[in-house]
Formats: C-alpha cells, sequence, structure tokens
C-alpha cells in the first residue's frame, strides 16, 4: 500500500502557527510547493473545519487538514507541518495539536489506499510524538515510510 | 451487518476509520460492511446500517437514526475501536 507522494518540498519542520488557521495554511502552502494543489486548497481546508468544527484532529497532537476533490486538487499529494509550538483546534480530546497533515485527493474512490497507508503509519502509537521531534525532512520521510 | 463511517468530506478521516474499523473487525472475527461517507449522505449511507462510527462534532448532524452511534476519539487507536465495537455488537 503506497502512501501519496510526500516529497522534502511539502515538509516543514517546527514551523511557528499563530493559530489552527496559520497551520492548515503552511500545510495548504506545503502541497501547493509540492505540485499537489492550488494555491485556493489551503482555504478549502479550512472551510471543511469551519463548517464541521475540529474533527480534523483525529488523535493526540494530530491534524489530518483535508477538503473534497475539486479544481484545487492537481495531483494526490502530502504534506507535513510540525509546530514549534503546539496550537488548539478546539477539539475536546486530541488538542493541542503537533503535527499537521495535509491530504490532496484526485479521486474520492480510489483514495483508500492512500489512507491504509497512513493508517499503518499511525496506528504505531509513536509516530506523532517521533514525527513532532524529527529534525530532518529526510527523518520525517522516513518515519512515514516514504518510498 | 452493515457499519458506515462519517465525515465531512467522506474522505480522509472516514477513510482512515473505516480502514481501521475492518482491521479491527477482522481481529473479532466479526463480519461486516463498512462504508465511508459523507455527512450529507448519511440518511442513504446508515439507512440499513446497525453502527455508526463518527466524530463528536457530527452526532447531532446525523439526528435520528436506528443505528447505534460510536464517537471514536483517537481514530488510530484500534485498542479504543475494539472496546467500542465489541461493546456495540457483542
Amino acid at each position: 500500500m503506497s502512501l501519496p507522494p510526500l516529497p522534502e518540498s511539502a515538509i516543514v519542520i517546527g514551523a511557528e502557527a499563530a493559530d489552527w488557521r496559520a497551520a492548515v495554511t503552511l500545510a495548504g502552502d506545503a502541497l501547493a510547493r509540492s505540485g499537489a494543489a492550488a494555491p485556493e486548497y489551503a482555504h478549502e481546508m479550512i472551510r471543511m473545519i469551519e463548517e464541521h468544527g475540529p474533527y480534523v484532529v483525529i488523535a493526540p497532537g494530530l491534524a489530518l487538514a483535508h477538503a473534497r476533490p475539486g479544481p484545487e486538487v492537481l495531483a494526490d499529494g502530502l504534506s507535513i507541518v510540525t509546530l514549534q509550538t503546539p496550537v488548539n483546534f478546539g477539539h475536546p480530546h486530541n488538542d493541542p495539536v503537533r503535527v499537521v497533515l495535509g491530504l490532496a485527493i484526485m479521486n474520492a474512490a480510489e483514495h483508500l489506499v492512500a489512507v491504509a497507508a497512513l493508517a499503518n503509519v499511525f496506528n504505531d502509537s509513536h509516530a506523532i510524538d517521533e514525527l513532532a521531534a524529527a529534525s530532518s525532512a529526510a527523518e520525517v520521510r522516513q518515519i512515514m515510510g516514504a518510498a | 451487518m452493515k457499519i458506515v463511517t462519517i465525515c465531512g468530506a467522506g474522505i480522509g478521516s472516514s477513510g482512515i476509520l473505516k480502514v481501521n474499523a475492518e482491521r479491527v473487525l477482522r481481529s473479532l472475527d466479526i463480519d461486516a460492511i463498512v462504508v465511508a461517507a459523507d455527512l450529507a449522505s448519511v440518511r442513504d449511507a446508515a439507512a440499513d446500517a446497525q453502527v455508526i462510527l463518527t466524530s463528536a462534532e457530527f452526532v447531532d448532524a446525523i439526528g435520528a437514526t436506528f443505528a447505534d452511534v460510536i464517537v471514536v476519539t483517537n481514530y488510530f487507536d484500534t485498542a479504543e475501536l475494539t472496546s467500542k465495537l465489541r461493546a456495540a455488537l457483542g
């Protein structure tokens, strides 16, 4: 099972974000840098959270920012932002967030292979701590098992 | 048996719940179909479902249903999923 592409250009280590919107924007910017999404995709990811709440904080310390497939998605891709200072998303149990994943998906029907690969990584309960402590993009790619 | 996972987009988080629920059901030896859906299609998707897996944010929006609604806190914690599914299905 293969992870969506995670080039080093889509990885930001130790970023500063004033709030959850800034953190999600960084994850969107990283997807734009790697060519997976248009810059506007960040707004779509923020809009999903404004509309539905902080459910994207799917595990303690980890947010999976994403929106629906649409014209802003240019290719399947993943981005990872680790935060110098954790930010709150307003989640009742899983705040504060230290690691933000950005996920761009072209095709909803085929995305389960990609999320199964994500589940493989994060079913190891140490993965979030390891990512938060990573000091280089290469180390992040290694933790994620990115090919 | 049918289980529906619900999130805002119908991709991403509900997909992760689906994948992990299938893993847990297999380990519990429970035969079930798990479908990932977005909030907008929950009525159709969950009409014949026994269980809905979702986040606390979506419980009110899911509304009246015959299915057991299970709120999952950590989507990657298969121990949490195992104990909640076992309680609902056991």
